[in-house]
């Protein structure tokens, strides 16, 4: 695989940049067909297939009626037989009615089947907390189906990244789980016209720095990078790491970071418990405890359903501010 | 030999080879050469034999749990379905699977599930696929009655429905999910019936006569090519063994319905049937029973 491209300065938007990934695939591999929810003629509710009905048609830009566990079911089946589905679900939320067929068929389908059968099935939804979404549309899940064998979950932070790993996810025959953040969704940043691929399982250093580590996923990366930026008119050094992907991840780049500065803050908006900031604690403690100067710090979202109300949103997810205090109490250790 | 004894003969060899394998499965079962669970298809060749007959290598076979009888119908050779249960790396699964999960792709055998209904989604996928490539394969699901009151059942036939896909849905109506009686679970006992519902074809046949199922599936499969949509086939029958090898049998049902039942061994009856006809001698039939 190619090193990816320089960015350029053409800008588009996070959906802009996986719509002309998508569109991109669609046109060179007549196997690809998407499902999901009002994603024919409308486009997806955010716009993630815009354009592409007009150019395709119905049966591979298939709106389905509203079951979750059908179409994903159908989807595994049709991943066994020479088609590359991509099942959109809008918020991912809806992605839990089909948590048996993912967990029980989609994922292990390929090791059951002694690798003779293939799962190059794209499962993409819309995560995360804001506009007051409520607790139905603001889920996350990411470390759910991390815990599970056999599946690759992904969540970019930026259009390039978004455009480059959604170009690997379908290009790759294992089933890939996409996560975009809602409040990310809109967001610009500079993005090569060509087509390229980024692996999974390749972090990203977001910041290069010397008195602290953040590991940090998705939205929780801007918010970080807005953190450490404050921090540095202090002159205190963060290093910041977007790991892109949960898995596969890319562990030797935050225990080489961790050798570095010798002290680890984890950011993640999900759910603390059994979680990913949970993962990358145990971990270091197990392959990089000598390398520690101080505890290794969590933060996460709070461990409840998700509210309504602007206030309350804010109120239990880490936003900048958070952060930044919890990186102050990390170097103060 | 004309036609119609050749495909007697030819479901006649087929059966067999389903029941006796089946049997030497039990006796190892016993003999603890078996590690796991072990359902065995005896006394419901017919619906696996008469499917089968019409399909192709290239079309696809989803399977349940009691999914031995298909496998062997769709191709796969007695060894390697043996050597699976055995636990060994030459079973059709490298040993990974049992007798739940019998995977050969190659010819069509696209696995068999530990959990029930995921088969009728899968094969909604098959046909899906076969729809996008314009290909004129077929997918089956083969399912039990303690499917068709999951949710799995309503989403895919309603799927197959609304994108007329090359799918044939085929209930093995044995009467029992493991113990809990059909009639006690549903509040319409006629599953064919239910097909109705989503503006497909049900039809409902004796699962024990092979000729029924074979003709009925032969229409179905050929109306699925031609881009006619599914069909739902529900096949009465009966398991005459537990619900798996070592389990109690008359807690749920008495021996007395078990024994009827056994009186109508769908391969009893075919070869019944080819002897009168005279398409048959007796002994013709002991040489296919492998």
């Amino acid at each position: 695989m190619p090193d990816p491209p320089e960015p350029g300065d053409r800008e588009t938007t996070f959906v802009g940049a996986t719509l002309e990934a998508l569109a991109f695939e669609m046109k060179r591999n007549p196997a690809i067909f998407v499902m999901g929810e009002g994603i024919g003629q409308r486009g997806g509710n955010f716009g993630t297939t815009l354009g592409l009905y007009e150019e395709h048609g119905a049966t591979r830009l298939c709106d389905t009626p509203i079951c979750e566990r059908g179409f994903v079911g159908l989807g595994c089946g049709a991943a066994m037989t020479g088609s590359r589905p991509v099942i959109d679900f809008m918020f991912i939320d809806f992605i839990n009615d089909a948590f048996g067929e993912i967990v029980n068929q989609v994922a292990k389908m390929q090791y059951m089947s002694s690798g003779r059968l293939k799962m190059p099935i794209l499962l993409r939804g819309c995560i995360g907390v804001g506009h007051s979404a409520a607790t139905h549309h603001s889920g996350n899940y990411a470390s759910i189906y991390s815990h599970i064998p056999g599946i690759r979950v992904v969540l970019p932070s930026t259009p390039y990244d978004a455009k480059g790993l959604f170009h690997h996810a379908l290009r790759c025959d294992d089933p890939v789980l996409f996560l975009e953040h809602r409040e990310l969704m809109a967001t610009r940043s500079c993005v090569p016209e060509t087509d390229y691929e980024i692996p999974f399982g390749q972090a990203r250093v977001a910041r290069e720095g010397t008195d602290a580590t953040v590991v940090a996923l998705s939205l929780m990366v801007h918010h970080t990078l807005a953190a450490a930026e404050k921090l540095a008119g202090e002159g205190q050094s963060i290093e910041v790491i977007d790991p892109r992907t949960v898995s596969p991840l890319d562990f030797d780049t935050i225990l080489g970071s961790v050798a570095k500065t010798g002290r680890l803050l984890v950011v993640d908006e999900a759910f603390g418990p059994c979680g990913f900031a949970s993962e990358i604690a145990a971990r270091v403690a197990d392959e990089g405890f000598d390398e520690l100067d101080a505890p290794v710090r969590r933060l996460n979202g709070a461990h409840a359903p998700v509210p309504y109300s602007p206030t309350l949103e804010q109120a239990v997810v880490p936003g900048a501010d958070t952060i930044e205090a919890a990186i102050r109490a990390l170097l103060e250790e | 030999m004309d036609a119609t004894s050749e495909t007697g003969l030819i479901l006649y060899r087929r059966m067999q080879l389903i029941r006796q394998t089946e049997l030497t499965l039990a006796r190892a079962h016993q003999r603890g050469l078996v590690h796991g669970a072990c359902h065995t298809y005896v006394g419901q060749e017919a619906i696996a034999a008469g499917v089968c007959h019409h399909l192709r290598r290239e079309d696809v076979v989803f399977s349940t749990h009691r999914g031995h009888g298909h496998a062997l119908a769709k191709g796969m050779e007695p060894g390697e379905l043996i050597a699976e249960l055995f636990g060994k790396e030459t079973g059709c699964s490298g040993g990974r699977g049992g007798s739940m999960h019998l995977f050969k792709p190659e010819i069509g055998m696209m696995g068999t599930s530990g959990i029930v209904g995921p088969c009728i989604l899968q094969a909604c996928g098959g046909g899906y696929s076969f729809k996008l490539l314009d290909s004129a394969n077929v997918a089956v699901a083969f399912f039990g009655d303690g499917a068709v009151n999951n949710g799995a059942f309503h989403e895919g036939l309603n799927m197959a429905a609304i994108w007329k896909l090359p799918v044939l849905f085929v209930c093995e109506n044995n009467q029992f999910a493991t113990e809990v009686p059909f009639d006690y679970s549903s509040g319409n006992p006629n599953v064919a019936q239910r097909a109705e519902q989503f503006g497909i074809c049900g039809i409902e046949v004796d699962g024990n006569n092979v000729h029924e199922v074979e003709q009925a599936a032969g229409r179905a499969l050929e109306q699925a090519r031609q881009g006619g949509g599914p069909t739902l086939i529900e096949c009465k029958t009966y398991r005459t063994r537990a619900h798996a090898e070592g389990m109690a049998d008359f807690t749920y049902r008495t021996r007395e319905a078990v024994d009827q039942w056994k009186k109508r061994c769908p391969i009893e009856q075919l070869g019944q049937a080819l002897i009168e006809a005279g398409q048959a001698e007796p002994e013709d039939l002991n040489s296919h029973r492998g």
